[in-house]
């Protein structure tokens, strides 16, 4: 291929040290800048291109054939010139056509807020609702390049209600420039937004204190802003950030130093984005990891695991271990149609193939065999919930971490935090935008890494997570892990020679969960009693749980709650499971209303043991029965929460066994179930 | 310690494409390549060699086919259908067909039918449920906000206001039965990276993007070129011969050329670079009044 590593030794960016030179803020007092101001401070005029384009267009393609890339994120709201600045950087790298220009000029007149002058805001306003608004409301992403670096922009919104967006945009970010309007000063929302960057681990904060031309370019001003920021950034945890006076609006130290700022030294804007340490770079450092997203299996010769590195070198020969299988080999290629590389680094999607055979797979981790990451599947996370709907705790979601989705639940949450004042608050979940720290447990391993390790170590790829909800498959919520539990380490799973075969074997039978569900007063118990009755004088071994019986012991601390319910089906299943395990038939009898705790149950057996009994009885005939009276009681509102009143049943949609109590006797629905499922074990009886 | 290597910002895109690529063969049931022979399907088409080599690409091409595109397009289409080993499947849809809808009797209904409507019937008619699209970001405002898997209901509309979140380098690809996702690779990439990529790499594109002498005519301020005779022209019009290429590439009779000596790659994106209009300014389509992509693609348009 005709883009080559450029090693480090031609590189053109200085990898150490204050970027471009710069004055950098390290928490709560100001470096002393010794540098001397730059001679050249000119105001770049007219709108042209760059001479070598026309002279020399080989020569120009070359240099900018080498650029890296740099990605950040803008934090500032609306009034704070934002949209204006990203507008600038566009205009001056020259990244606006004319006939946007024109269109823009056009636009300015009509509905801009800048009289007859050019509102850049203009330019990065999207969305028609949003033009209407005058607000941006998502996250857009904006292109510009200089001859040094190209730069990814996520433009997000300040509102307070946009957490979600401006996390989502910072979680790409190698940096962030965080605008302060000079006449202000250090606001609520400067704080929460440096907050969520530093929660995300944006490690490179650019402080810039825009408006300058409005406050005379006063340098006092300047100064009592950056020392008050920097208070505020030691105070929560902020290592170090980098400081400039600028106007979006005229233009100020963006491109060139401002005759209008003196007294300050650089670098511009541009300098500093264009010599920052990037991220891709510092991952290079760290042991090799990459998450398998696809086996690549052509023909039978072949067997090459595809992913993207996250992290360290690889080149053939190295050891690995495959997690969280802990399976052991050596790289044997680095595959990619251009031919096989020598070694490859993270941030590149490659393509490997071991030594041995061993078992791999998506989802899977390749990692330094010395130095692999821990699996576990209890954590303490930190977790931006996202979606409108509220955490309900308990509740089982989809958790995709890196390339592996597995089934997981979120606890009650430890705390929430106040992202403008950062106190913990004590809250019972989660809501739109809310930030909490919450335990969070998978139904299998996971390989990861702690999201921050310490201040110069963020592990994104096996640190960040997302949560899915089951039924409508919108991503709910963005986790970062914070630690294992010691309990998820420390338990292990202890080998017992009397397997559940074995337990199975000596019955004679295999083990099987008839699980039923319905509305109360359907029959439930009724059927399952006839069927354990049956399975009985068949010289079978069972067990009934009844939902009743159940909460008067094991279960009794629960309440009707949504979580005390999913908590009741989750408790049931996992003795059903160690029954299960014991060899025995279980039958279970529980209104069991949520699917997804029902799918739960269902993905923690064996495939084929979970058997879904459905008792099909219509809310009016199982009301016109009231063998409890409960209808009564939940119709006149003295009993809440009643499954089929006041809290809905999500009908079974491909149940192995449907019951239609209204066509069926209990005797005859029994006799079905039992040959169903005898039919099932006859095989190997 | 090891120095630490470099990757350039198309090693980069590139990485971050093929990673998008390969993460949706592992969650989608049957995805799909539209492919619409410009350069960014070039750039798109070649990503995915990339991603899943040594195997071909484990997902068939589509052309939405309008029957007015460029002849040396479908030849194009062709040759690297043939060349990557893809199956390529060509959808008209039928009724468009049949009432003979063309760019110079219909406006806008030609692109509705063919495109729109050709799509989402193609869709529909092979159960796709992700097809990779090579729109870019930098192309219009509304694309900006558009995320890398854009969710489309089960009859193709695309809400703005609910869109997933994408954060690092996770994409939820769950859907329910009957949606889908538009998935776009090239998202990140501009212009400027395509033709360095198409350069870097080699990449076969139309001719068309060359200039060459062609027969045109000048119609509202466009320079079309009579690429066929069903080319209709005015009384006393004569297409006359000029040096032109194209940025963008459509139905040929929807197409504005600009004139142009640029014939190598440099040339052309030393063009590109001097040149003060932006890219879809040759797009009929594009100019109607501000936010007519935005309502084109709620409608389903790619």
């Amino acid at each position: 291929m005709g883009v080559s590593l450029t090693p480090d030794a031609t590189s053109p960016l200085p990898l150490a040290g204050g970027a471009g030179g710069g004055p950098v803020y390290q928490s709560g007092r100001a470096l002393v800048d010794t540098s001397s101001p730059s001679p050249s401070r000119k105001r770049e005029g007219s709108y042209v291109t760059d001479a070598l384009i026309a002279s020399d267009i080989d020569a120009y393609l070359h240099s900018h054939a080498h650029k890296s890339l740099l990605r950040f994120i803008t934090c500032g709201s609306v009034d704070d010139g934002k949209s204006t600045l990203i507008g600038r950087l566009l205009y001056d790298s020259k990244t606006i056509f004319e006939d946007q220009l024109e269109a823009l000029e056009a636009d300015s007149k009509r509905v801009g807020t800048q009289g007859q002058n050019i509102d850049f805001a203009l330019l990065v306003d999207g969305l028609a609702a949003e033009r209407e608004q005058g607000i941006t409301i998502d996250v857009a992403y904006r292109f510009f390049s200089t001859e040094k670096r190209k730069f990814i922009v996520a433009d997000t919104p300040g509102h307070e209600q946009y957490t979600r967006n401006m996390v989502t945009g910072a979680s790409t970010a190698d940096l962030a420039v965080i605008l302060i309007d000079a006449r202000k000063g250090v606001l609520t929302q400067t704080r929460r937004h440096s907050y969520l960057c530093h929660l995300i681990g944006i490690r490179h904060l650019v402080l810039a204190v825009n408006k300058m031309d409005l406050v005379g370019y006063d340098q006092p001003t300047y100064d009592a802003i950056v020392a008050d920021y920097a208070a505020f950034a030691e105070s929560i945890g902020i290592a170090a950030f980098t400081a400039l006076p600028i106007s979006g609006f005229a233009g100020d130290n963006i491109t060139t130093l401002s005759p209008n700022t003196p007294w300050y030294a650089g670098p511009t804007l541009i300098e500093h984005l264009e010599t920052v340490p990037l991220e891709v770079e510092a991952e290079q450092a760290k042991p090799f990891r990459m998450a398998v997203q696809w086996v690549n299996r052509p023909n039978l010769d072949f067997r090459g695991f595809a992913g993207m590195i996250a992290s360290g070198r690889v080149a053939p020969g190295d050891k690995i271990r495959v997690l969280p299988s802990g399976r052991t080999s050596s790289i044997e290629r680095i595959v990619t149609a251009d031919g096989d590389l020598p070694h490859a680094v993270a941030g590149q999607s490659v393509t490997l193939t071991f030594a041995d055979e061993i078992d791999c797979s998506r989802g899977d981790v390749i990692a330094a065999a010395g130095s692999p990451p821990q699996t576990a599947d209890q954590f303490e996370a930190t977790i931006v919930w996202m979606a409108e709907e509220p955490l309900l705790p308990g509740r089982a979601l989809w958790l995709k971490s890196a390339t592996r989705t597995v089934s997981a639940t979120v606890q009650a949450p430890k705390h929430a935090v106040d992202v403008n004042t950062m106190a913990k608050l004590s809250v019972k979940t989660l809501g739109l935008n809310d930030i909490g720290v919450a335990e969070v447990y998978t139904d299998r391993d996971i390989a990861f890494e702690p999201y921050a390790d310490g201040h110069d170590s963020i592990n994104k790829e096996l640190g960040g997570f997302i949560l899915i909800d089951k039924i409508t498959n919108a991503t709910v919520a963005a986790g970062m892990i914070n630690f294992a539990l010691r309990r998820s380490q420390n338990v292990h799973w202890q080998a017992i020679d009397i397997t559940r075969e074995a337990h199975a074997r000596i019955k004679g039978q295999n083990p099987k969960l008839l699980w039923f569900t319905g509305l109360s007063g359907s029959g439930k118990s009724t059927i399952a009693n006839l069927v354990e009755k049956k399975l009985h004088a068949l010289g079978r071994h069972s067990f009934l749980l009844d939902g009743d019986n159940i909460r008067h012991g094991l279960n009794k601390d629960l309440d009707f709650s949504d979580a005390g319910r999913i908590e009741n089906i989750r408790r049931v299943g996992e003795v059903a499971k160690l029954m299960t395990d014991a060899g025995l038939i279980v039958l279970t009898a529980f209104i069991s209303p949520f699917r997804v705790e029902r799918a739960l149950v269902r993905n923690m057996l064996p495939a084929g043991e979970f058997i879904e009994v459905f008792v099909d009885t219509p809310l009016d005939v199982a009301e016109a029965r009231d063998v409890k009276g409960l209808y009564a009681k939940a119709r006149s509102g003295t009993l809440k929460n009643f499954t089929g009143i006041d809290s809905p049943y999500e009908a079974p949609v491909t149940p192995e066994i449907r019951i239609d109590t209204t066509r069926e006797s209990p005797e005859a629905a029994a006799e079905r179930i039992v040959e169903h499922v005898m039919g099932v074990w006859s095989y190997d009886l | 310690m090891t120095t630490a290597t470099i990757l350039t910002h198309l090693e980069r895109l590139e990485a971050e494409s093929i990673q998008i690529l390969r993460e949706v063969v592992a969650e989608a049931d049957k995805p799909v390549m539209l492919y619409s022979v410009g350069k960014d399907s070039a750039v798109m088409l070649h990503l995915a060699r990339k991603a899943f080599y040594p195997a071909p690409p484990p997902f068939p091409l589509l052309h939405v086919d309008t029957t007015w595109k460029f002849r040396d397009m479908y030849a194009l289409r062709d040759r690297m259908a043939a060349e990557s080993g893809m199956e390529l499947l060509v959808y008209r849809n039928p009724d468009a067909e049949a009432r003979g809808i063309n760019p110079f009797d219909h406006g806008g209904l030609h692109t509705d039918l063919w495109k729109t409507e050709g799509l989402k019937q193609a869709l529909d008619q092979y159960g796709f449920d992700a097809a990779f699209g090579g729109a870019r970001r930098d192309e219009e405002k509304s694309r900006a906000k558009e995320r890398v898997f854009s969710f489309r209901s089960a009859n193709h509309r695309w809400d703005p206001k609910n869109q997933r979140p994408e954060l690092w380098h996770l994409y939820n690809a769950r859907k329910a039965k009957g949606e889908s996702i538009r998935v776009f690779p090239i998202s990140n990439w501009t212009e400027l990276d395509i033709w360095q990529y198409i350069q870097a790499e080699d990449i076969p594109i139309v001719p068309l993007y060359f200039a060459a002498p062609r027969p045109t005519v000048e119609r509202d301020g466009m320079l079309l070129m009579v690429d066929d005779d069903r080319f209709r022209l005015a009384p006393g019009e004569v297409p006359v011969d000029r040096s032109i290429r194209f940025r963008t590439l459509g139905c040929y009779p929807l197409t504005g050329a600009v004139e142009s000596e640029a014939t190598t790659l440099s040339q052309v994106i030393q063009e590109m670079l001097l040149t003060t209009t932006s890219e879809r300014q040759g797009r009929a389509i594009d100019h109607d009044q501000a936010g007519s992509m935005e309502k084109k693609k709620q409608e389903g348009y790619f």
